[in-house]
């Protein structure tokens, strides 16, 4: 017994020593912290994000002579784990900026934690207006929902000539309820009747079932149904809908652009209408050609459109910090603030005083068990 | 509200109903046998659908070979953890048991996070069993039909094997006191093993049925599902087996209602199911058709 204690004792004592080793050369590199879902339900979108940003990696390691090294840092895809999450890059990882998170309210929950702690932090797919607002460091290479409620609604009014639209919101998610909120508002302007959303349904991230949701939703008989929300529960929206005799068609937001929502949905998603941010279709400057080229090398796939979000956050940053030539936070603050007409994967760049990223919307369908463009629509100056 | 609207909506409680009741049975006939909250029930049901993924999506295995060999790993499984994580355990207070089965549960949502992927997979639903069928204007999933019927099924046989068979007098026998059964020649380490393979076997059959209604699986799938059916174990009377049909019912049916008719309480859905558990211990703690005497748990 006592022998292992003593043989305890040692392993706690070497364990101590590896953890104050590595502290050692922190001087040698610039850490960038990697603030997205890894595991639980947004984990397929935060994977897809966290590809892009390694492979922006690999192609750019070096800022200032130095290596860019990234931490990553699972929010779990729950607002709490977010918050722990956050805190650690903040305080003890002492990173120089963070890249995330997939999922606005997963952004909005590390919001006061790296404005307190006065590190840049670049969102890539966020787009709830709410993560950037009042807060000086937190910015986003995205568009933001009220533009995309906007070009949804435009979509269903003038495309699909939907007169009465229902809406089944993750309530829940406030990327969900501020999206359904602003497509709404729009909806209504533009058929001119208070009316015109016959049914608003909610549910809970995780539901499995939506049977009743979608029987009532049946009840009202509308043309169109927009429903934004985590791709999973969309998934699974969809395809009980379809077996519940619901036809009318599904309108969504950037958030279904993952393979799990083609699996998940199989052939009723067949048909789903949805608003992102980027086609490889389309390459829009020569750092898409490059970045589509590279992902295609390297993970043997085709580039979703927050990949290419991921990897513009991540050139984004270097980009600044080589231009304030120091990786003092609040000089890089200032430096990203600064933005304008960058280059990224996914588009030209120019961030305004909110910190966000104003952008064309790219509408794409699910056609053949693959997402195919079918549209960009530029935002109204 | 029209009749059909309301048909729809019972039809779409019943098939959730069935669904909790099956699982719950699983639940409650470990806690009628060994006093034991088995919290890792949830975990297993969720290993169950993961077998099966990598049956048929993986191995390409068809679904009528897939299910019957996804029953028999998951009942080794419960019967490994039971192993690990309860034998030791046999003479502990009841307390040390029920942390044990925290840790198990864990330890299962963790080890799939790492093996498996946090990322949800789709699962592989034969066809059969997801077709629609029209009555009226009523739309029903043929599953509706199947899984009351697989709970009934399940029921019946569970009723046959503890009050009919050697086996299930040993299992009666262990319940009532285990030193006592030991003394008497039962052999209570092979008892209790067998009472978990057969818990984690309903769990599989509720896991098979679950993945094909709800075709997507993740590591974390099992909790929601664990609580609930624990919730419907306790409404019926924890330890008895009818009863948990019946919590099953209650709850699935209840839940589709809350939502069907107070929309705006929808984010409600899950307290639903707790609020029900608080009223219950609070009028009747001992469930529907629970034994008299009470127990500590």
């Amino acid at each position: 017994m006592r022998g292992r204690k003593v043989i305890f004792l040692l392993l706690i004592f070497l364990l101590a020593l590896a953890v104050t080793g590595c502290s050692k050369k922190e001087s040698d590199v610039i850490k960038i912290g990697v603030f997205e879902p890894i595991t639980g339900a947004n984990a397929a979108g935060g994977q897809l994000e966290v590809e892009g940003i390694k492979l922006a990696n690999k192609l750019y390691p070096e800022v200032l002579g130095k290596k860019v090294e990234l931490v990553i840092a699972d929010n779990k895809s729950d607002k709490v784990e977010a918050a722990t999450a956050a805190a650690r890059l903040v305080e003890k990882e002492k990173v120089t900026a963070i890249i995330g998170s997939w999922g606005s309210s997963l952004s909005m929950a590390a919001g006061d934690i790296v404005r307190q702690g006065k590190v840049p932090t670049v969102g890539a797919s966020c787009t709830n207006p709410l993560v950037t607002a009042g807060n000086d460091y937190y910015f986003r290479v995205c568009f933001i929902d009220p533009f995309q409620g906007t070009v949804m609604a435009n979509y269903a009014y003038s495309k699909l000539n939907a007169r009465k639209a229902a809406v089944i919101q993750e309530v829940n998610n406030d990327y969900a309820v501020g999206l359904a909120k602003f497509f709404m508002d729009s909806f209504r302007e533009l058929t001119g009747d208070p009316d015109s959303i016959v049914a608003v349904a909610n549910y809970n991230t995780g539901d499995q079932d939506f049977s009743a949701q979608l029987t009532n939703v049946k009840a009202q008989n509308p043309d169109v149904i927009f429903a934004p929300g985590n791709f999973t529960e969309s998934a699974l929206i969809i395809s009980q809908a379809r077996k519940l005799g619901i036809t009318c068609p599904f309108i969504g937001g950037d958030t279904w652009e993952t393979q799990e929502f083609l699996d998940i949905g199989q052939e009723a998603v067949e048909g789903a209408v949805f608003s992102t941010f980027f086609a490889t279709e389309t390459p829009i400057t020569a750092e898409s050609a490059k970045f589509i080229e590279a992902y295609r090398a390297e993970y043997n796939k085709e580039p979703a459109a927050v990949a290419a979000l991921g990897y513009d956050a991540y050139i984004l940053i270097l980009d600044a910090i080589k231009r304030a030539g120091t990786t003092d936070r609040v000089k890089l603050r200032d430096e990203i603030a600064r933005t304008k007409n960058f280059a990224g994967a996914a588009g030209i760049i120019t961030l305004d005083e909110n910190g966000d990223a104003v952008k064309n919307a790219v509408i794409k369908v699910v056609k053949d068990g693959k997402f195919t463009y079918l549209d960009t629509i530029a935002p109204q100056q | 509200m029209t009749l059909d609207l309301f048909l729809q909506h019972l039809s779409n409680g019943i098939s959730l109903g069935s669904l909790y009741a099956l699982i719950a049975i699983g639940y409650t006939m470990v806690y009628g046998i060994l006093r034991l909250i088995n919290f890792a029930h949830g975990d297993i049901f969720m290993m169950a659908t993961y077998f099966a993924f990598f049956g048929i999506a993986t191995f390409q295995i068809p679904w009528f070979i897939t299910f019957p060999l996804v029953l028999v790993l998951t009942a080794a499984l419960g019967m490994g953890v039971e192993a690990v994580a309860y034998r030791p355990l046999r003479d502990a207070p009841k307390i040390s048991l029920l942390i044990s089965a925290i840790g198990a549960s864990f330890f299962l949502e963790n080890l799939t996070i790492v093996l498996f992927g946090g990322v949800p997979k789709p699962f592989p639903a034969p066809k059969l069993f997801t077709d629609v069928v029209q009555v009226g204007t009523v739309a029903i999933q043929k599953l509706t039909f199947y899984i009351p019927v697989v709970t009934i099924l399940a029921l019946l046989g569970l009723g046959y094997l503890i009050n009919r068979t050697k086996t299930g007098m040993a299992m009666r026998a262990v319940s009532m006191d285990y030193e006592t059964a030991q003394v008497m020649g039962i052999n209570i380490n092979r008892t209790i093993a067998f009472t978990f393979g057969l818990g984690s076997l309903l769990a599989a059959v509720g896991g098979i049925m679950w993945g094909m209604k709800f075709p997507q699986i993740q590591p974390l799938m099992g909790v929601i599902p664990g609580l609930k059916c624990f919730i419907a174990a306790v409404i019926g009377g924890i330890g008895n087996i009818a009863g948990a049909v019946i919590g099953g019912f209650i709850l699935g049916i209840g839940e589709i209602m809350l939502v069907a008719f107070l929309p705006n309480l929808t984010g409600y859905r899950d307290a639903f199911a707790f609020v029900l558990l608080i009223l219950i211990l609070m009028s009747k703690p001992t469930g529907i058709l629970g034994e008299k005497t009470a127990e500590k748990v």
